[in-house]
């Protein structure tokens, strides 16, 4: 699905991501775990295209992401940054339905109204569809951002940080709504992860980078082990398992 | 995707329904007595109608079409609201361009004006987004910041080089951007306002897109770079044409899309006619207003425009930083 092959980036002397090859399987939820620096983002915004890579080539479902026309991505993959502009005069549903340009070029037909309207379901926005993005809290337009490049309706969805500014009860309802998008529509989801306990729950891989190299990766039970997480983080970590769940706890 | 909220419904139509009134005000009032019965039972009426006040109302209209348009186009650019034309240093930038074609060339034409003053507009604008690449805190108020600061800086040179080749006269007659000079055969070039205005329109999806963010626009196939120098030749292009036939008008650009936006939201689909008509409406209203405090004589449509721009200027700049 996404095939990695001697990705690196360099800025100026200093290398801050790999070189790194691997490929992420079509379906399910790709964890990219990893310390401060470890080229987390970097990897996921050389997927999306939103950085050329110094060396080697990423190809999503075939096609080469830097070769491709911008346009024909926008219908394969979206990408979702942490730096949203915040003060957008937008409501909600219009920026859903921005989703919908690499499809629609701006004149929105009936299939593409039906799309804007799940995605808005789906993260369950229909009560603030109308209401300005500016006047929402930071969960809530998260949630619009990340309805957005649903309704984008890509095989593959990369997301960086969407827990970020989240609480526990909104980062645990968005993880379970991007497994339904995994599980029913059938999605393939990369996404950035802070929390290394929510890859667990609700990931089926991870990916862990440090120092800008793939430290370790496989299923979430191969990865969640205490020395392999000690060699990923640098610190002493105890995988426990709560309710038949693995559970990282870093030692004090 | 077009919700129109009864506020809209209410305010939109009286907005065009003050336009209307504003243009008609600003083809009969002036030195010249004409009235409506006038214009058909004396020619001397017409002619001056013809020759003076159409012209002088078309400028208007179209120098407001201008510098709206390029605002809400700059602000999106930048994503920051306190940018337009005369605080992205673009206008005066423009002045430059047509200061040194009136010191190499001084019987240009028109036309070879225009394109110098619009390629200065160009150039400028470029290095003034470059430079901004390089500002590491890209708070709401830098940005206007560097860019009034870069127009000041140029402003001043311009201002020199005025003074060596002793043209300073024409550059104040020019700085203080007034539309009582504007005659038949004088105003054509403003035509192109009306153009950009509508390549923006038919671009406004990705327009306002490009105001999401580089990161998003690109997420959805759409290609900065190029939207990006597509907007500032568009900006380019109005300012300045509006500097060579008008001179400089200050604020419009920011007040008008900032109020429109509180209004109608950033959905420039939506916005954009109106953002052009309430341009038109304010600047009328500063010329209208120009033309009959002070009659028979005139204080110019920017000193006006200045005025109240200012004040509106600061007071956006508050109300951003409460928001911020």
């Amino acid at each position: 699905m996404i095939a990695i092959e001697q990705v690196s980036k360099r800025y100026a002397e200093h290398v801050v991501l790999g070189p790194v090859s691997s490929e992420v399987p079509a379906g399910g939820i790709t964890a990219l775990v990893g310390p401060n620096g470890a080229g987390k983002s970097t990897l996921l915004s050389v997927i999306g295209r939103l950085l050329d890579p110094s060396a080697g080539s990423v190809r999503v479902m075939g096609h080469d992401v830097q070769a491709t026309k911008s346009a024909d991505l926008a219908r394969i993959v979206s990408i979702l940054r942490q730096e949203n502009r915040l003060e957008a005069r937008l409501t909600v549903r219009e920026l859903v339905a921005f989703g919908r340009f690499p499809w629609s070029g701006g004149r929105l037909t009936f299939g593409d109204q039906q799309h804007i309207d799940r995605a808005i379901r789906f993260l369950h926005l229909e009560d603030l569809a109308d209401r300005q993005l500016d006047a929402l809290s930071g969960g809530q337009r998260q949630r619009a951002f990340v309805a957005m490049v649903l309704a984008q309706d890509t095989e593959v969805v990369l997301l960086d940080e969407p827990l970020a500014s989240l609480d526990p009860k909104h980062a645990v309802a968005m993880m379970r709504e991007l497994r339904a998008a995994a599980d029913d529509l059938g999605r393939t989801i990369v996404i950035v992860l802070h929390d290394l306990n929510m890859a667990a729950a609700f990931a089926d891989r991870i990916l862990a980078l440090k120092e800008g190299q793939i430290c370790v990766e496989g299923t979430v039970d191969e990865v969640m082990q205490d020395a392999v997480l000690e060699r990923v983080f640098d610190t002493p970590v105890r995988v426990h398992r709560i309710d038949d769940r693995p559970f990282a706890v870093f030692t004090p | 995707m077009t919700v129109r909220t009864a506020r809209e419904r209410r305010l939109l139509p009286a907005l065009a329904g003050v336009t209307v009134l504003l243009v008609v005000a600003s083809l009969l009032v002036g030195g010249y007595g004409i009235s409506l019965s006038g214009l058909f039972t004396d020619p001397a009426q017409l002619e001056m109608f013809l020759i003076s006040r159409v012209p002088r109302t078309l400028a208007l209209i179209f120098a407001g079409v201008a510098m709206s348009v390029s605002g809400v186009v700059m602000q999106l650019i930048t994503q920051n609201r306190f940018v337009e034309p005369t605080t992205a240093g673009t206008s005066q930038w423009a002045g430059l361009g047509m200061l040194l074609i009136l010191i190499t060339w001084p019987d240009a034409p028109v036309m070879v004006r225009m394109v110098f003053a619009t390629a200065a507009a160009f150039v400028g604008t470029l290095v003034f987004l470059a430079i901004l690449r390089r500002v590491r805190t890209r708070g709401p108020l830098i940005v206007p910041l560097v860019g009034i600061m870069l127009g000041a800086i140029i402003g001043g040179v311009t201002q020199f080089l005025a003074a060596r080749a002793d043209l300073l006269q024409s550059m104040a007659a020019w700085s203080s951007g007034g539309f009582s000079g504007i005659v038949q055969g004088f105003h054509e070039p403003l035509w192109a306002a009306a153009l950009v205005a509508i390549v923006v329109w038919i671009m406004a999806d990705r327009f306002t897109i490009a105001g999401l963010g580089e990161g998003i626009a690109t997420n959805l196939g759409i290609d900065y770079r190029v939207i990006t120098l597509l907007g500032i030749s568009g900006v380019a292009l109005c300012s300045g044409v509006t500097s060579v036939v008008v001179g400089f008008i200050p604020f419009l650009g920011l007040v008008v899309p900032n109020v429109m936006r509180l209004l109608l939201g950033d959905d420039l689909r939506r916005s954009l006619p109106w953002i052009a008509i309430a341009g038109v409406a304010l600047l009328l209203a500063c010329d209208l207003i120009g033309r009959t405090i002070v009659a028979p004589m005139e204080i110019p449509a920017s000193v006006i425009m200045g005025a109240v721009g200012a004040v509106a200027f600061v007071a956006f700049l508050l109300r951003g930083r409460q928001r911020a």
